[in-house]
């Protein structure tokens, strides 16, 4: 069997098709990612320490087990709540559970960046906790680990094609599916492609934020 | 509950992902090396292969990867093991970080230490060898330790081209049992207590190469290599390696 180009030609509707998918998949994920990695990273400053610890011990449970079992068992458990996720909304929140322990590690790195004199300045001015947090200290704070929540991103992108295992048609699944039909040469070879593109140019991205936020 | 912790079917599970995590990393680090030290180099065009290498694999996820040598390549007669398949995909992969990490921390040994070499007239193989490779191992480990424990989580996927790994194990144990949550909530467990043994082995490793050194231990790892799949080092973001 021999590359053939126009069955290659054909495949790339179906499969920037699938890439919507993927890329939805992965804003949608990432958003919940970035919301819950601060939730992890405001309660691990909790000075209750049974809180503390209990949280930094199931970010440590989450990180250190594949997202690939943390999936099927994320399919195979919802259910059992009660309350019905489709495949898609199952994926992202497997996908945004998991990146956000990482997540809320940089945000950690981040917050304890801040210099002390902001938080004796806040409680000098007696702030609210809500404004300490979300006047004061995030905000400079998320500004400093910008590039570093970019890669996370880039990582959550290349982890995404692992929804194919929970019957999620993105673009692996697309690949698979057609590949089936005739041949598996072509398929995985342009979506390899795509893969590349993608996370090269989002890289390339990546490095011109860093010189616009890292350093200040 | 007891029928799935008893089966055996999990532990010859686990038995093949702590192979397979071994023998990818075992290539994984020959790789980083290899293109690691080429990042290095003072020639042009060695960088070039190195950064292409780093860049190429860096963006293809590993599950791709493994896929297209597992069900493309035959196609056009090259034809793999399955375990070779799965072996190659994820070292080629973690290779790419690893790579990254060790051309960041030989750029990581101060200047002086290199001027040094020059000023003592060492071969360039000396200055490798004998002055800036012993320096930049130690930086190396914390983050290499982060990726190996990545690389074990990586390597479920390769139950999806068949082999017999834990993960794989779990899905025939949930076919025979139907009990899909406990099985993998078990599965989770077990994945857990395998990456807590191997940090504590990472630990130690620092801990003496330090030693070795002459150094002061330190608290936590200093280095975090942006950019790698969640490099989960609790030092968080740092990024000085990369």
């Amino acid at each position: 069997m021999t590359w053939d180009w126009s069955y290659a030609g054909d495949l790339v509707g179906p499969l920037l098709g699938g890439l919507r998918l993927t890329i939805a998949a992965t804003a949608l994920g990432y958003v919940l990612a970035l919301a819950l990695g601060l939730v992890w990273a405001i309660l691990r400053r909790s000075p209750n320490v049974v809180l503390n610890q209990a949280v930094r011990w199931v970010i440590e449970f989450i990180r250190s087990t594949p997202l690939l079992v943390q999936l099927v068992f994320l399919f195979y458990a919802l259910p059992t709540t009660g309350i019905q996720f489709s495949a898609f909304w199952t994926g992202v929140i497997g996908l945004g559970v998991h990146y956000s322990t990482y997540i809320s590690e940089v945000y950690r790195a981040g917050i304890e960046n801040v210099p002390r004199g902001q938080w004796e300045a806040c409680t000098a001015l007696n702030l609210p906790r809500s404004r300490v947090w979300f006047a004061v200290v995030l905000p400079q704070a998320i500004r400093k680990v910008i590039p570093t929540l970019g890669n996370y991103l880039i990582a959550l992108f290349k982890d995404s094609p692992l929804l194919l295992v929970i019957t999620v048609p993105e673009v692996m699944r697309v690949a698979y599916t057609e590949g089936g039909k005739s041949g598996f040469l072509e398929p995985f070879t342009v979506t390899a492609a795509l893969f590349v593109i993608v996370s090269v140019l989002s890289s390339i991205l990546i490095r011109r934020l860093e010189g616009r936020y890292a350093i200040i | 509950m007891s029928e799935i912790i008893n089966s055996p079917l999990l532990w010859k599970g686990a038995v093949v992902t702590l192979q397979l995590t071994l023998y990818s990393a075992v290539l994984a680090l020959i790789l980083a090396f290899f293109f690691g030290l080429l990042g290095s180099s003072r020639h042009g065009w060695a960088r070039a292969i190195g950064r292409f290498y780093v860049e190429f694999f860096r963006g293809l996820p590993a599950l791709v990867l493994m896929f297209w040598f597992f069900y493309s390549l035959p196609l056009v007669g090259i034809r793999f093991e399955t375990m070779v398949a799965g072996v190659l995909a994820l070292g080629l992969n973690y290779g790419a970080y690893g790579a990254e990490v060790v051309r960041g921390s030989i750029n990581a040994v101060p200047t002086a230490q290199y001027e040094a070499t020059v000023a003592l007239n060492m071969l360039p193989r000396q200055r490798m060898w004998r002055v800036l490779l012993p320096q930049a191992v130690p930086l190396m480990l914390p983050p290499f330790g982060n990726l190996l424990i990545e690389l074990l989580k990586a390597t479920a996927i390769v139950s999806l081209i068949t082999i017999s790994d834990l993960m794989f194990r779990a899905q025939q144990l949930r076919a025979s049992t139907g009990k899909g949550t406990e099985v993998f909530l078990v599965v989770l467990v077990m994945y857990f207590v395998m990456a807590q043994i191997l940090q504590l082995l990472i630990r130690y490793l620092e801990r003496r190469s330090e030693r070795i050194l002459g150094r002061r231990p330190r608290r936590r790892a200093a280095t975090a290599i942006a950019g790698t799949t969640g490099t989960g080092s609790l030092s968080g973001v740092g990024g000085e390696g990369s």
